[in-house]
């Protein structure tokens, strides 16, 4: 064998190879085109509004005191949920929603890492000590779901659970001051 | 030489002995959390079991398995002696040290936080302190990885570094810079904590400095199988390397693009904002590009062989591949689970698809698909292949290892198909039982059942894998001397200095880690987030 048929052979190779290269390059931009288009036109995006909390002092006042958890909806009519997850519960252990309306979701947590979501819907997120987490979202089915903590935060985490009840119009009724607890079975 | 098989045998027994009880564990911990398990152990006992697991599987099995093949790949693909032989056994014997505490406090109940421990939950500052020896002793190792590429280089100037080597020494200078993110969090945070020292600690700066380490340290796991698919693989197919170049880019590609990722770990995390997560989410696109450039060019490698033996047309070739020689037959099983576990990485790296996904047992299917499957898969076959080298006797049959490796590929299969799909229902993850009773949770019920039997078959393939090893080292046969590593379709002769060392890269890494990790390390400098106190859980 000479050398030039080698070395024809050799550039073969590399055509066959930048064309499979190129092939993956189009596909990866395929890829993240669908991500960024449905990130800036659906506002598809993670939770993360970066928002500062000092978990120590958490529950004495401010948003996160115990008379301000649960579901209140504003003069506005927005619907606001703030809860606490805390070793090993989350506090309110029942959250009520209303079906087919904006919700927005606020975790904060006084002690460890948790985490949550909600079965069967888009609300997934982390809670870390130091952080206000915030999900915005509309539940599309009324129906009772899960909410259980995901990620471990001590012995007791299998415990850790609520239930989301979602209601139709005619049930979620907010009292005088805003505030809508779940229907009592 | 003796001596250097001794030191890698050593390293493989420490790393299966690991492996082989970690399965028994996993096995144990899925009949818990099937509807079989309701009142089988404790929390505590599942917690501790978990931790052991995770330990065993990500830092021992994959730690002394790596160190052992590097070792391996320095004296036989360079063709001279170890240098710093003494300083590898001290290496190993550190590690042991290190494993021996955190079993210790892993058994005792002081350190169930599972294997990455997210503070402020701290253990017994002996498990970090012996995580860190686990660590200090792969460092030895890197080092002496690179010392022994540049003395071959020395006494061959201007050739080209042999391409098991060069992706040796790439994993190497990637597992340093990786390791600095979880050293960081466990000298300057954890063990501080764990210790007494300092009362609180600064949560979102852990979990950052930790996904630092957390989508590197799989690459590390990840690249003795890439070395064995472009090095070993089409060799034992009997053909030759479709292209030595590639690889070289392959590895490159690695060692760049696997750090600057790790914050897609992070994505549903409150204390990162949007436009980080968004940059390191188009950087963890490309850690795709190495991984299909493999798939491209072992393909090809093995179509030269399957040619070679007759093949013809478009797919005729590959029913002529040896699927008889155990290499080659984990590969095909481990190109399977490699494609199924692709897809479910390419979900999670969606930016807002992740909220369907993270933290349930999706995640749980996809990485034991990707590490427990096509990468583990790929530890057995590079056994099979190196270990007649080691003791200097044969497998008497391949049978059993071909058996073996169809029930390991089975098992995955069975276990994390319904895994995927109770993930998708929102089946959430590090839960010691379910509640059967709840409606919700009652449809899964026979999932779970699926995957368990998954889990049994997998127990039976890792006995099958030690008992495989084990009768070797008394088989009669002596060993039939054969060439290890694939000739190139075309060897290089010269390569460029890009391709033979990595100089450039390690500046290109530099860059890299500053755009992605510059400011979201920085953030907790300017303006501290409030730390939380320390909770011990021994
Ligand atoms: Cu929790």
């Amino acid at each position: 064998m000479t050398d030039q048929p080698v070395e024809i052979h050799e550039r073969r190779i590399l055509g066959t190879e930048l064309l499979w290269a190129f092939g993956v390059g189009v596909l990866i931009a395929a890829t993240l085109s669908v991500i960024v288009f449905t990130a800036l036109t659906r506002q598809i995006n993670p939770p993360s509004n970066v928002e500062r909390i000092d978990p120590k002092t958490l529950h004495l006042s401010g948003e996160f005191a115990e008379h301000n958890l649960g579901t209140t909806v504003g003069p506005d009519g927005r619907v606001t949920v703030r809860a606490i997850a805390t070793q090993f519960m989350f506090v309110p252990r029942c959250i009520a929603v209303p079906l087919g309306r904006p919700v927005t979701l606020r975790f904060a947590s006084p002690d460890v890492i948790h985490g949550l979501l909600i079965t069967g819907t888009n609300v997934n997120t982390m809670v870390v000590p130091g952080f206000v987490s915030q999900v915005h979202t509309e539940f599309t089915r009324g129906e009772s779901l899960l909410m259980p903590c995901h990620e471990y935060c001590g012995l007791g985490h299998s415990e850790m659970w609520a239930t989301v009840q979602v209601m139709r119009d005619d049930q979620f009724k907010p009292g005088p001051d805003g505030r809508v607890s779940c229907a009592q079975r | 030489m003796r001596n250097v098989e001794r030191l890698c045998l050593a390293h493989f027994w420490v790393a299966f002995a690991a492996f082989l009880v970690a399965c028994i564990l996993g096995t144990w911990q899925m009949w818990v959390r099937s509807p079989w398990g309701a009142h089988v152990g404790t929390p505590g006992q599942y917690f501790m079991s978990v931790t052991a697991h995770g330990v065993a599987m990500a830092y021992v099995l994959t730690t002394f398995f790596i160190m052992g093949f590097g070792y391996f790949v320095a004296v036989t693909a360079l063709q001279r002696p170890l240098p710093g032989k003494i300083w590898a056994w001290g290496a190993f014997w550190m590690a042991i040290i290190g494993v021996v505490m955190v079993l210790i406090t892993v058994l005792t109940g002081q350190a169930s936080v599972l294997f990455t421990f997210y503070p402020p939950l701290t253990a017994s500052p002996w498990f970090y302190i012996g995580l860190v020896l686990v660590v200090a002793g792969s460092w030895v190792w890197c080092v002496l990885m690179i010392v022994a590429m540049r003395e071959w280089k020395r006494d061959n100037p201007g050739k080209p570094v042999p391409l098991a080597m060069f992706a040796t020494v790439a994993n190497a200078v990637m597992w340093l810079w990786t390791t600095v993110g979880v050293a960081v969090e466990l000298v300057f945070q954890v063990i501080p904590a764990s210790l007494g020292l300092v009362q609180t600690i600064d949560a979102g700066l852990a979990r950052t400095l930790f996904s630092w380490t957390l989508h590197a340290i799989v690459y590390f796991w990840l690249i003795p199988a890439y070395i064995a698919f472009y090095t070993i693989i089409p060799r034992a197919a009997g053909g030759r390397l479709y292209s030595d170049t590639m690889g070289r880019v392959t590895f490159i590609l690695f060692l760049v693009y696997s750090l600057p990722v790790g914050m897609h770990h992070l994505m549903m995390d409150p204390q990162h904002g949007n436009g980080w997560k968004f940059i390191q989410m188009l950087l963890t696109a490309f850690v795709s590009v190495p991984t299909l450039l493999t798939i491209f060019t072992i393909t090809a490698s093995l179509e030269i062989a399957g040619r070679l033996r007759g093949g013809r047309g478009v797919f005729g070739w590959i029913a002529k591949l040896p699927w008889d020689r155990p290499a080659v037959l984990a590969t095909g099983l481990g190109f399977v689970m490699l494609g199924f576990g692709g897809f479910g990485g390419l979900i999670n790296m969606g930016y807002g698809m992740n909220a369907m996904v993270h933290n349930t047992s999706w995640v749980t299917a996809h990485f034991h698909l990707i590490f427990g499957g096509s990468v583990v898969i790929m530890y057995f076959a590079i056994a099979y292949e190196i270990w007649p080298r080691l003791t200097g006797r044969e497998h008497a049959s391949l049978g059993p290892l071909r058996l073996q490796l169809w029930l390991w590929f089975i098992g995955m299969m069975v276990m994390t198909v319904p895994w995927h799909w109770l993930g998708l229902q929102g089946q959430w993850r590090r839960v010691a039982n379910f509640n059967y009773a709840d409606p919700i949770i009652a449809g899964w019920g026979p999932w779970v059942l699926v995957s368990l039997v998954g889990g049994f078959v997998l127990l039976a393939s890792a006995l099958l894998f030690v008992r495989n090893l084990a009768i070797l080292h008394r088989s009669p046969l002596p060993v039939a001397p054969r060439p290890l590593y694939a000739l190139a379709v075309h060897p290089p002769h010269r390569v460029p200095a890009a391709l033979n060392g990595f100089g450039l890269w390690n500046v290109l890494v530099l860059v890299l880690m500053l755009l992605a990790y510059g400011y979201p390390i920085a953030q907790f400098v300017i303006e501290p987030s409030p730390a939380a106190m320390v909770h011990r859980v021994h």
